[in-house]
């Protein structure tokens, strides 16, 4: 029952208290970037996902089998980005081969999640909370989730931007961020959620 | 190459965060005190200049399909580096900062200078640009700082100034608008920035024309 609940907790967390773009500020330059039509913004967000979630899981392999046993515990920064570069670069492989309709419809923003610092930060973060192996999985997805959530909601907002009125100098990025503003001030309502 | 023109570009007119818009997470997140901005703009400044010196000293060897892994071997390198320097000697830096330092990997300034700039110049020009680039980060870092820490906390210099680093009070307790501190701020604040930077480029354009 316990676990349960602290894993309840967990997605509570990543998915709407402690989200990953609203709070704590990582992935967002995907967010930013990849946010002007919903539909790629769906595919970066279900991709981001698939990577964080997969991420969790390989790296704290590699954590407690690798680096741990040996030592290593001040190479994880290096460790996991070049796990991460070899997953993304793996399913970018599989996905080409075996789903070239979603390859396509990703693009260029495919290798783009190496660099995605929410896949990084998941699995730092990982580490950080002592996370065990299941919790890790489930943070990474929910995670992901959080990610996705946020960026099909902004991308929703964006579309419609185009008809807003607003000062010529705020076009472009800054009416973003402002948007990205009010959406954090949003979530920030989410806080008193404790339940567990 | 100029270094004067690279100075201004650093710090103005291409500047990494408000007009290349790069580098977005961390600016957003860490500049709530002027400790943490100093400290993550130094860090970033540091390995900034090492990894454009490494890349463009290494450029020719570098087979063209693999450059980006290349490139995030070299920072993390790096980036591993400073974060065991900082846990060492500001061990205060480290805590606050957190999970934001090993992120700097990640930091798309970084990676975005190895890419357009020293892997196409000389070690020397690599140099100075991630020195005038380091700065122009830096600076918009201190700004967003100060201005969330005076109208958030109606402080200044948070975390080094005044009694237990909590600032030099300049705003009464009861005004200050504590949102700003808030990931909110950090949004809004930046907005704000870069549409300012955009106004006066649109500016200073205009007045190039008319003459």
């Amino acid at each position: 029952m316990d676990t349960i609940t602290n894993l309840l907790s967990i997605t509570m967390g990543a998915i709407l208290v402690n989200n990953f773009i609203f709070s704590q500020f990582l992935g967002c330059c995907p967010f930013l970037g990849v946010s002007k039509k919903v539909d790629t913004a769906v595919g970066m967000g279900i991709a981001v996902t698939f990577v964080m979630g997969l991420a969790s899981a390989v790296c704290y392999v590699v954590d407690v089998f690798v680096l741990g046993r040996f030592g290593l515990d001040y190479m994880q920064t290096v460790a996991f980005i070049l796990v991460i570069a070899a997953l993304v670069q793996f399913i970018e492989m599989f996905l080409q081969k075996s789903m070239p309709g979603l390859y396509t419809a990703l693009g260029i923003y495919l290798p783009l999640i190496t660099t995605n610092c929410a896949v990084l930060g998941v699995v730092l973060l990982n580490v950080q909370n002592n996370y065990n192996f299941i919790e890790s999985v489930v943070y990474g997805i929910t995670g992901g989730l959080g990610f996705l959530l946020a960026i099909v909601l902004f991308a929703s907002i964006r579309e419609r931007l185009v008809f807003a009125d607003y000062p010529k100098a705020f076009e472009g990025f800054p009416i973003a961020l402002v948007t990205a503003g009010l959406m954090a001030l949003a979530f920030m309502g989410f806080s008193g959620l404790k339940v567990w | 190459m100029n270094l004067g023109k690279q100075f201004k570009e650093g710090l103005l007119t291409n500047n990494p965060v408000l007009v290349q818009v790069l580098g977005m997470c961390s600016t957003m997140a860490i500049t709530t005190s002027f400790f943490n901005g100093m400290g993550m703009g130094i860090s970033v400044l540091v390995i900034l200049t090492l990894s454009n010196v490494i890349i463009a000293a290494i450029r020719k060897i570098i087979p063209d399909k693999i450059r980006i892994a290349m490139f995030i071997v070299v920072i993390a390198g790096f980036v591993t580096c400073v974060d065991l320097l900082i846990q060492a000697f500001v061990p205060a830096l480290s805590e606050s900062l957190g999970v934001f330092i090993p992120l700097i990997v990640v930091n798309c300034i970084i990676l975005g200078r190895a890419e357009a700039f020293s892997y196409k110049n000389g070690v020397v020009a690599s140099f100075w640009d991630g020195i005038f680039q380091g700065i122009g980060y830096t600076a918009v870092l201190l700004v967003m700082c100060i201005i969330r820490e005076f109208l958030g906390a109606g402080t200044f210099g948070g975390g080094i100034l005044g009694a237990d680093g909590a600032g030099i009070r300049i705003l009464p307790e009861q005004f200050p608008m504590g949102m700003l501190t808030l990931p909110v701020g950090g949004f809004l604040v930046l907005a704000c920035l870069i549409a300012l930077m955009q106004w006066a480029l649109s500016k200073s354009k205009d007045k190039e024309e008319s003459k």
